[in-house]
C-alpha cells in the first residue's frame, strides 16, 4: 500500500497507513506526551493529553488513538494544544494526593514530569482531595495499590486483561465514583491477582507500587548480630544496569557482586546454584512422571507436567484451574530452594546459627515477596526466604549508599552456592527453564547431549506466544529404554494469556504434552514486574540477548555438570528426589477462589 | 450444584455465554434474587468465562444491579436535575421518616430500601420515584406518606391473610 503524506510542525513525513499520528510524530523524533498510551497495550484514548491540533479542524485530536491521513497538517506544540494539555494535567492533579516528596514513586512518575513540564501552579484548580475518599491497599505483601495516586488511565485494567487474562482489576461504578477495583474492592491478597506486578510495570504513577522491604534489609544489615545472606535471580543481572543509568542488555553481574559486597552482604550467592538444581529435581520428577505413565501404567500419574518456579504461575493456576494442580511440578522455586538450604545446609557449612541468618533475596518479581511470605515455605523450621527485593528496590539501595555503581571492578560471587552453569542463567528468558531442562534430561536418558548446535535449543527461543518443540528420543541407555523411539513434546507459554491458551487447549485435549513451562511475565523473568520501569518489547529482547550471550560464555552449560550442585547431592541431598529433597526442595499447593 | 449455579445455568442456556449474555444474565439473577451477591457473580463469571472483576464492574456500574442485599420494596428516588429543581430533597426527607432509614439503608424488617438514582424519564412529571418497577410521579410529601402507608397496609393484609390461612 502507499504511504500516507502529512506534515507534523511543518515537518513532512511519510508513513505507512494505520500509523497512527503519535508513532509518526516519533518517527521525527517530536515527542507527544502521553498518560493511557503504553506500547504494549492497545489504545484506549481516555486521558487526552496527547491532542495535537489538525490545521483547519475545530476539535483538538488524540495522536495516540488517531491514525494518519493524506495531506493532513498536524501541529503538536500550538498554543491551543498546550492550553489543552495544560487543562488536562491540571484536572488530574486537582483530584490527586499529590505529595510527591513522600511518594515512592516520585522521580520515576510520569504525572509528575507533565505537571512539572507544564508548570502546574498551585492557583489552578480547586484541589479536591480533601473531599474525597481513597482507599489505600497495603496489606499485600506484594503490591500496594493508592486509589488516591490513581489518574484513572486504565493501564493495569489493561494490562491485566490483555497481557495476562486474568481482569483482577476492572473499572468499576461511574462518573466522579469510578474507581479501578478488584471484586468487590477487596484487598488485593484476597483476589485473583499474581502479584505478577506488570500492571507495576505499566501505571504512570504511585498508585500501584511494590511493596518494599529496603528500610527492613538495611536495619538488618546495621545488627551486629546477623549474618546476611543475599541470593540474586538470573534477570536481575541483565537489568540491573538500566536502573542505574546504563542501557539496556548490559550484562552487570560482576558490578552488582561488588555492589552487594559494599552494601553489606556476608555472603553474596546465586540464586542461578538452585536454578541449576530445580533442573535436577524437575528433571527428575519429569522422568519418574514419564516411568510412571509409561512404563508402570499408573493412572494416577499427571501428565503433562508443567513447572512451577514462576509464582504468579502458580497462584494463577491455583486460582483458576484448580483441578490441573496435581500437574504442576512439586519442585519449589529457585529462591525457595535456596532459602530453604540457606538455614539449613549452609548455616551448618558456615557455623551460623539459622536463627541468627537473615536470607535475603534480589528478585526481577513481585511475585516473590509472596511467594516468600507463603505458610509452606519454612522447611528450615523458619522462615526461608525473610525479605525480598526486586531489581528496582536494589538499584535503590545502591543509590542510597551513594556507590557509583558503572565504576565498580567485578567480583565474583561467594563459594558455596556461587556457582553455577549457563542452563541456570538462562532461566530469566521465556524458554530457558525448557532448555536447561532439556539439555540435563536428554542426557540422562541416552548419554548424549541435546543434539543441537553448541547445546543451543533455539526452537524453545525467542518472544513468539507459545513455543512448541518435540524432541525424539533415540539409542537410550539401558535403564531407559521405554523411552526409546518416544517423542517429548514440550510447550512454552509467557505471559499469562498466553498460558491460559495453552491450558485450555491441554483441558479440551486438543494439544497433548509432556511438559510445560510457564513463565507468568512477558519475556520470563527478564520481563518481570520488578524489574527497571519502562519495560517494552526492545528492551525486553535486549535483556534477552545479554541473557544468551551470558549462557554461551559460561565454561559450564548444563546443569547436571555444575560442581557445586553435584557436592551438594554427595554431602547432603544424597539422590535427586531423595528424602532431603522432598523435605526442604517440594512443596504443595492449594485451591483457591475464582476471584 | 448449588441454587445459584442451577439459576445461572440456566440463565446462560437462555442467553447464551458470550460477552454481550453478561447484562441478561445479571439482570435474570436480580430479578430472581433482587441482588448480586458475590457467589452469584463469582458464578456468573465462571459460566461465561470472565473475570469476576469484570462481572462485578459492569454491576457497579448499573444502579439497577443490586450488589447488596435489598428489600421487598426498593424505592429510588430521581436524584437528576429536574427532579432536584422540583424538590426530590424534601421526598426523600419525607421517605426518611416514614422509612425511619437514611438513604441508601434498608429497613429492619427488610421491607423497604431507599436509594437514589439517576433520570427516570418522567421529568415533566418530577418529582420522580420508582418503587420495584412502579413508578410514581408528582410526590409531594404527603403523597409519599400515603404511598408508603399503603405498602405497609398491603403488607399486614397479605400477613393477615396468610395467618389466617
Ligand atoms: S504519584 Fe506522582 S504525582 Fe502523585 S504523589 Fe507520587 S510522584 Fe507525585
Ligand atoms: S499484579 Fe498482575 S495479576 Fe495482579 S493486578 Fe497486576 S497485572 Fe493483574
Ligand atoms: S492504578 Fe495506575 S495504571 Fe491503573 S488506572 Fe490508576 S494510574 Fe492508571
Ligand atoms: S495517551 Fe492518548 S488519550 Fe491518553
Ligand atoms: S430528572 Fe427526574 S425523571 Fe428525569
Amino acid at each position: 500500500m502507499n504511504n500516507i503524506n502529512l506534515t507534523i510542525d511543518h515537518i513532512e513525513v511519510s508513513v505507512q497507513p494505520e500509523t497512527t499520528l503519535l508513532e509518526a510524530a516519533k518517527k521525527l523524533k517530536i515527542k507527544i506526551p502521553t498518560l493511557c498510551y503504553h506500547e504494549d497495550l492497545c489504545v484506549a484514548g481516555n486521558c487526552r493529553v496527547c491532542v495535537v491540533e489538525q490545521v483547519g479542524a475545530d476539535r483538538l485530536l488524540p495522536s495516540c488513538a488517531t491514525p494518519v491521513s493524506e495531506g493532513m497538517e498536524i501541529l503538536t506544540n500550538s498554543l491551543k494544544v498546550r492550553n489543552a494539555r495544560k487543562s488536562v494535567i491540571d484536572l488530574l492533579v486537582s483530584e490527586h494526593r499529590a505529595d510527591c516528596t513522600r511518594c515512592y514513586k516520585s522521580e520515576g512518575c510520569e504525572l509528575q514530569h507533565l505537571s512539572s513540564e507544564y508548570l502546574i501552579g498551585e492557583d489552578s484548580f480547586i484541589d479536591l482531595v480533601p473531599l474525597k475518599e481513597y482507599t489505600i491497599d497495603y496489606f499485600s505483601p506484594s503490591i500496594i495499590k493508592d486509589d488516591s495516586k490513581c489518574i484513572r488511565c486504565q493501564r493495569c485494567v489493561r494490562t491485566c486483561d490483555q497481557l495476562q487474562d486474568i481482569g483482577a482489576l476492572t473499572v468499576a461504578y461511574k462518573g466522579e465514583e469510578m474507581k479501578v477495583s478488584s471484586f468487590f474492592e477487596k484487598p488485593m491478597y484476597e483476589v485473583v491477582c499474581t502479584n505478577c506486578g506488570q500492571c507495576v510495570n505499566r501505571c504512570p504513577t504511585g498508585a500501584l507500587i511494590e511493596r518494599n522491604y529496603i528500610d527492613e534489609v538495611w536495619t538488618a544489615i546495621n545488627n551486629p548480630k546477623k549474618h546476611l545472606v543475599v541470593q540474586t535471580a538470573p534477570a536481575v543481572r541483565v537489568a540491573l544496569g538500566e536502573a542505574l543509568g546504563m542501557e539496556a542488555g548490559l550484562v552487570v553481574t560482576g558490578k552488582m557482586v561488588a555492589a552487594l559486597r559494599r552494601l553489606g552482604f556476608d555472603s553474596v550467592l546465586d540464586t542461578d546454584f538452585t536454578a541449576d538444581l530445580t533442573i535436577i529435581e524437575e528433571g527428575n520428577e519429569l522422568l519418574q512422571r514419564l516411568k510412571g505413565a509409561l512404563v508402570d501404567k499408573n493412572p494416577d500419574v499427571n501428565l503433562p507436567m508443567t513447572t512451577s518456579c514462576s509464582p504468579g504461575w502458580i497462584k494463577y493456576i491455583e486460582h483458576m484451574y484448580p483441578e490441573m494442580l496435581p500437574n504442576v511440578s512439586t519442585a519449589k522455586s529457585p529462591q525457595q530452594m535456596f532459602g530453604a538450604l540457606v538455614k539449613t545446609y549452609y548455616a551448618n557449612k558456615i557455623k551460623v546459627e539459622p536463627e541468627n541468618i537473615v536470607s535475603v533475596s534480589v528478585m526481577p518479581c513481585t511475585a516473590k515477596k509472596y511467594e516468600a511470605n507463603r505458610p509452606e515455605m519454612h522447611a528450615s523450621g523458619y522462615k526461608d526466604v525473610d525479605l525480598v527485593l526486586t531489581t528496582r528496590e536494589l538499584a535503590k539501595m545502591i543509590q542510597q549508599a551513594g556507590i557509583d555503581f558503572e565504576a565498580l571492578e567485578n567480583e565474583e560471587f561467594d563459594s558455596f552456592m556461587g556457582t553455577s552453569s549457563g542452563a541456570a542463567v538462562i532461566f530469566g528468558a521465556t524458554g530457558g527453564v525448557m532448555e536447561a531442562a532439556l539439555r540435563t534430561a536428554y542426557e540422562v536418558v541416552t548419554g548424549r547431549e541435546v543434539p543441537f548446535d553448541g547445546l543451543n535449543i533455539t526452537p524453545v527461543r525467542g518472544m513468539e506466544e507459545v513455543k512448541e518443540a518435540t524432541i525424539k528420543i533415540e539409542d537410550t541407555l539401558p535403564e531407559w529404554s521405554f523411552l526409546e523411539g518416544a517423542e517429548l513434546k514440550t510447550c512454552v507459554a509467557h505471559g499469562l494469556a498466553n498460558a491460559k491458551k495453552v491450558m485450555d487447549k491441554v483441558r479440551s485435549g486438543e494439544a497433548s504434552y509432556h511438559f510445560i513451562e510457564v513463565m507468568a511475565c512477558p519475556g520470563g523473568c527478564l520481563g518481570g514486574g520488578g524489574q527497571p520501569i519502562p519495560t517494552n518489547a526492545e528492551i525486553r529482547a535486549q535483556r534477552s540477548k545479554a541473557i544468551y550471550e551470558e549462557d554461551a560464555g559460561k565454561p559450564i552449560r548444563k546443569s547436571h555438570d555444575n560442581p557445586e550442585v553435584i557436592k551438594l547431592y554427595e554431602e547432603f541431598l544424597k539422590e535427586p528426589l531423595g528424602h532431603k529433597s522432598h523435605e526442604l526442595l517440594h512443596t504443595s499447593y492449594v485451591e483457591r477462589n475464582r476471584y | 450444584m448449588t441454587e445459584m449455579k442451577n439459576l445461572v445455568k440456566s440463565l446462560a442456556d437462555n442467553y447464551g455465554r458470550y460477552h454481550e449474555s453478561l447484562l441478561p444474565i445479571l439482570q435474570g439473577v436480580v430479578e430472581k434474587k433482587r441482588f448480586l451477591s458475590e457467589e452469584a457473580m463469582v458464578e456468573v463469571a465462571r459460566e461465561i468465562d470472565i473475570s469476576a472483576a469484570h462481572v462485578f464492574g459492569t454491576a457497579s456500574f448499573y444502579s439497577f444491579l443490586n450488589t447488596s442485599p435489598m428489600g421487598e420494596y426498593v424505592v429510588r428516588v430521581c436524584k437528576t436535575i429536574t427532579c432536584m429543581m422540583h424538590g426530590k430533597n424534601l421526598i426523600i426527607q419525607e421517605l426518611e421518616k416514614q422509612l425511619k432509614i437514611k438513604l441508601g439503608e434498608t429497613s429492619h424488617d427488610g421491607k423497604f430500601t431507599l436509594l437514589e438514582t439517576n433520570c427516570l424519564g418522567q421529568c415533566h412529571k418530577g418529582p420522580a420515584m420508582l418503587i420495584n418497577d412502579t413508578p410514581y410521579t408528582n410526590l409531594t410529601p404527603d403523597k409519599v406518606r400515603d404511598i408508603i402507608q399503603s405498602l405497609k397496609q398491603n403488607d399486614l393484609v397479605s400477613n393477615a391473610a396468610t395467618q389466617v390461612n
